[in-house]
């Protein structure tokens, strides 16, 4: 039968909304605070849901141990306490949480094959969150 | 179509072990979890029930029935247990997240008349949880 599993993680981070393609008067009117040159920091919770058939050897969708192991060392690892905007993905992208959601959804749909990925969702604060399902 | 979510708390022991497995690699695959004395979690359940509002009550459901049904159904046979011991789906089955989450749904479905089950939610802990939403 199947079943979706989510597991919530913790990550601190920081970044600063601005757009090279944009003047710093229309970064400032689009970003607003978010626009501060030194940048700024969240603490971010992201959930990450999987599906699959629950084995019948095991009763699980997958191994905790397996997606605990791949998300702190392909997500945490290369997230918690660095600065977005200097990672490359970010070189050419603002690192909204929006774009955020995709890389990490990214990541693990490449590396993580122990079952489906159905969403990565994020929480930049506690009023705001993202989801990113893949393009349908 | 509306969906009404009722959530409900119990605490139960549970440990991971399969006997058509031996002992290393239940050790290996279950880890902490396959410790025979077992161990505990306070659990959150979440039942979601789906359907037209009716025009006389304005109910989707009648959340007395609803709690009424969880309680006697999944609260009482679950809260303040051994899930392996003393709840008989679990004498065969492996009391994983997802299994509670199957077994919770086998029991409420059957017994819901007017509501329609949706989704069947267990958080194990708050950074874990599993959804059902029957079998597809």
């Amino acid at each position: 039968m199947k079943a979706h599993l989510t597991r919530r993680y913790l990550f601190s981070a920081s970044h600063r909304l601005h757009s090279e393609e944009m003047s710093e008067e229309e970064n400032r009117s689009v970003y607003g605070k978010c626009n501060n040159p030194y940048g700024h920091g969240h603490n971010y919770t992201i959930e990450v849901t999987l599906s699959g058939q629950v084995d019948d050897q095991t009763g699980m969708v997958c191994n905790l141990v397996d997606l605990d192991g791949f998300v702190l060392s392909h997500i945490l690892e290369r997230y918690d306490h660095q600065n977005l905007n200097v990672l490359s993905e970010f070189a050419k992208q603002v690192p909204t949480t929006e774009n955020l959601c995709i890389a990490i959804y990214e990541i693990m749909n490449r590396g993580f094959n122990a079952a489906h990925l159905e969403k990565v969702r994020i929480e930049e604060t506690m009023m705001n969150s993202f989801e990113y399902s893949g393009e349908s | 179509m509306v969906y009404l979510t009722r959530k409900a708390e119990f605490s139960a022991a549970h440990y991971y072990h399969n006997p058509q497995l031996s002992p290393e690699e239940n050790q290996r695959i279950f880890g902490k979890c396959n410790n025979p004395n077992g161990h505990g979690h306070n659990y959150t359940l979440e039942v979601t029930v789906k359907g037209a509002v009716d025009p006389k009550s304005g109910f989707v459901v009648d959340l007395k029935q609803l709690k009424d049904v969880m309680s006697r159904e999944v609260l009482d046979a679950l809260d303040h247990r051994f899930l392996n011991k003393e709840v008989p789906e679990f004498a065969t089955t492996i009391p994983t997240t997802e299994n509670l989450a199957i077994v919770i749904w086998q029991r409420l479905e059957p017994k819901l008349k007017a509501a329609h089950l949706h989704r069947v939610r267990v958080y194990e802990t708050p950074d874990l949880f599993v959804d059902f939403y029957g079998k597809a």
